[in-house]
């Protein structure tokens, strides 16, 4: 065990803990994401909630999903992009 | 924040460096983010009507304003409030 660290972890155990941390904030990530999709698109496309969803409200839900990530994917790089640059006037 | 303190008191009896500069890359991943789901869920209320076949350029030109602009806010905020605190000489 000559690779053991001053944590007591090995190099393998240290490697499996990293995982372990990615994965769950990457979960966490999708269900964050999901959680709020849910909200905002029950709010565009459901005015009166009705016994089933019907047609038009299911092709409204699945086209907000998709605006919403393109959203998400905009405002993503709006904010790395003024993150750069605000670093780049310090 | 009080994770990454007992982190760093945990450096000075010898913690595991590699592990402790993976979190704190993993930590300001997770803040960055957080940041953006906040942005998204405020910026569509602001700029998203209904929901079209993709977004128009003037959503995206409202969405990327609307991020820029709240930057703005909140930088302006913060350095007014430390004027206003340095004038009165302190809290």
């Amino acid at each position: 065990m000559d690779d053991t660290l001053p944590t007591g972890l090995s190099g393998a155990q240290k490697d499996e803990l990293m995982d372990q941390v990615k994965q769950q904030i990457a979960v966490a990530n999708v269900q964050e994401l999901l959680t709020k999709m849910t909200e905002k698109c029950f709010k565009k496309c459901i005015n009166k909630p009705g016994t089933s969803l019907d047609s038009s409200e299911q092709k409204c839900i699945a086209m907000c999903m998709d605006r919403y990530m393109d959203a998400w994917n905009l405002v993503s790089e709006t904010y790395r992009l003024r993150i750069q640059k605000e670093r780049n006037k310090m | 924040m009080n994770f990454g303190d007992s982190l760093d008191s945990g450096s000075t009896k010898g913690g595991d460096k590699d592990l402790q500069d993976f979190l704190m890359i993993e930590k300001q991943k997770a803040q960055f983010n957080a940041q953006i789901h906040e942005f998204n869920e405020f910026c569509w209320d602001k700029c998203v009507d209904k929901p079209g076949s993709k977004l128009d350029s003037k959503t995206e030109t409202c969405l990327s304003n609307c991020v820029d602009r709240f930057i703005d806010v909140s930088l302006l905020i913060t350095n007014r409030f430390a004027q206003l605190i340095q004038k009165s000489g302190g809290i």
